[in-house]
């Protein structure tokens, strides 16, 4: 499983990707999480509003600083 | 009719202005033996009104606010533009520049997201200078400080702003000035979930909340500022800068204000008081546009996207449009307030 957390240059996009983190160890994933802040991949996956949540190539939320309780629940849905 | 003004003026003052909460205020530092006609005293009562204030509407506010905007994703919004052309296509991503939410760091893949789906670049920027310069928020809190006339007028020019500059980029021809990575994107069409009316209300919600941690130092450094102003500064300064004395005052508050970055809840009470200094009107509003329209952070963002001309470009039609909308406030002020 990889795990995108789309955006950078802001704080909201920060927070999301150590949520995101400590959402994945809690739910003992074995996912790949990786922070993407390159525009022209941003534009490639169709991103409009960060911070973004994209697992699999799947957008799951954009636009929303998600905390850890929300990642979960999102990651939980496409496990 | 006499009742209907008899009840705007009340709301205006008492539910908008708060004007109880500065007596109370007022009447509190008086029991605490605080004079405010003396500077510490009324640097204090300023500062304790505006903010309780300032946060009291923006709560109320932003609550409201995020829950129409979770009707109007950018994905909406896109495929909105994209069915209209020309003028209208402009005035229309204008009006939904006030009603998308994002946050300054979704500026430029928003504009990617436009233009890589076939929206003109003059479309896409009568969106974003809208965007920061007009919100429904700054609608209500201008009519709390400055009155209904100004918050209207300041609102209509701000989008005849963002619809000309937009208009103008357009016949300049800057569409070639994008960065090729993002004229030769896929167009991705993203579909935006169907929301409940409890997921837009708890939308709204962490919209609230994330929205006042991240104002909520502005805030306090405006009204910090404010207060300064209010209460320090003596009046003829301002009024020889900032005043009827200087011909140039819009041009010096505008030049100013470009580079800065604030929150538009911010910039407002610094606003307020500098108008009570004796400023001019369109001073001050054009000082609060240049603010929130440009800054030098997202100036740096936008350079990634966009090639020297057009950036040059942008800056220039937006400073310029900020000066002109300057002038007429002044020169509108005796009608106005």
């Amino acid at each position: 499983m990889e795990i995108l957390v789309v955006g950078g240059g802001c704080a909201s996009c920060d927070t999301v990707y150590e949520e995101t983190r400590a959402a994945a160890a809690e739910l003992g994933l074995d996912a790949k999480i990786r922070k993407v802040e390159d525009l022209v991949e941003m534009v490639q996956m169709g991103i409009m509003t960060v911070p973004a949540l994209v697992v699999d190539g799947k957008v799951l939320s954009a636009g929303r600083t998600l905390n850890k309780k929300q990642v979960k629940a999102l990651l939980e849905k496409v496990l | 009719m006499e009742t209907i003004s008899a009840a705007w003026l009340f709301f205006q003052n008492q539910i908008l202005g708060m004007k109880w909460l500065n007596e109370l205020i007022g009447r509190a530092l008086a029991a605490a033996g605080l004079d405010t006609g003396e500077t510490l005293g009324g640097i204090l009562q300023f500062f304790l009104y505006d903010t309780v204030k300032i946060f009291v509407l923006l709560s109320v506010l932003i609550f409201g606010i995020s829950y129409i905007q979770s009707y109007f994703p950018p994905e909406r919004t896109r495929r909105i533009l994209g069915r209209f052309r020309g003028l209208w296509a402009n005035i229309l991503a204008a009006l939904l520049g006030t009603v998308t939410p994002f946050c300054s760091c979704s500026s430029i893949p928003l504009f990617m997201g436009f233009t890589s789906a076939g929206l003109p670049v003059g479309v896409t920027f009568s969106f974003l200078i809208s965007s920061p310069m007009v919100d429904l928020g700054s609608l209500v809190l201008l009519m709390s400080i400055f009155g209904a006339r100004v918050a209207v007028v300041y609102v209509v020019l701000g989008l005849v702003v963002a619809v000309l500059g937009g208009t103008l980029l357009d016949k300049l021809g800057m569409e070639r000035y994008v960065e090729d990575f993002i004229r030769n994107a896929p167009h991705i069409q993203s579909d935006s979930a169907t929301l409940t009316r409890r997921d837009r209300v708890v939308y709204a919600k962490e919209q609230l909340l994330s929205t006042i941690r991240k104002v909520a130092p502005y805030i306090f450094i405006g009204v910090g500022v404010g207060a300064v102003i209010h209460n320090v500064i003596p009046q003829t300064w301002v009024e020889t800068i900032l005043g009827d004395g200087n011909p140039l005052a819009v041009v010096l508050a505008t030049l100013v204000g470009v580079p800065m970055y604030a929150d538009i809840f911010g910039t407002i009470p610094v606003a307020e008081s500098l108008l009570f200094k004796g400023a001019g009107l369109g001073t001050v509003l054009a000082f609060m546009m240049a603010v929130t329209t440009l800054s030098l952070p997202s100036l740096i963002m936008l350079k990634k996207a966009v090639k020297p001309r057009l950036l040059a470009a942008f800056i220039a039609i937006c400073t310029g449009g900020i000066i002109l909308v300057g002038y007429f406030f002044n020169f509108a002020q005796q009608f106005l307030i």
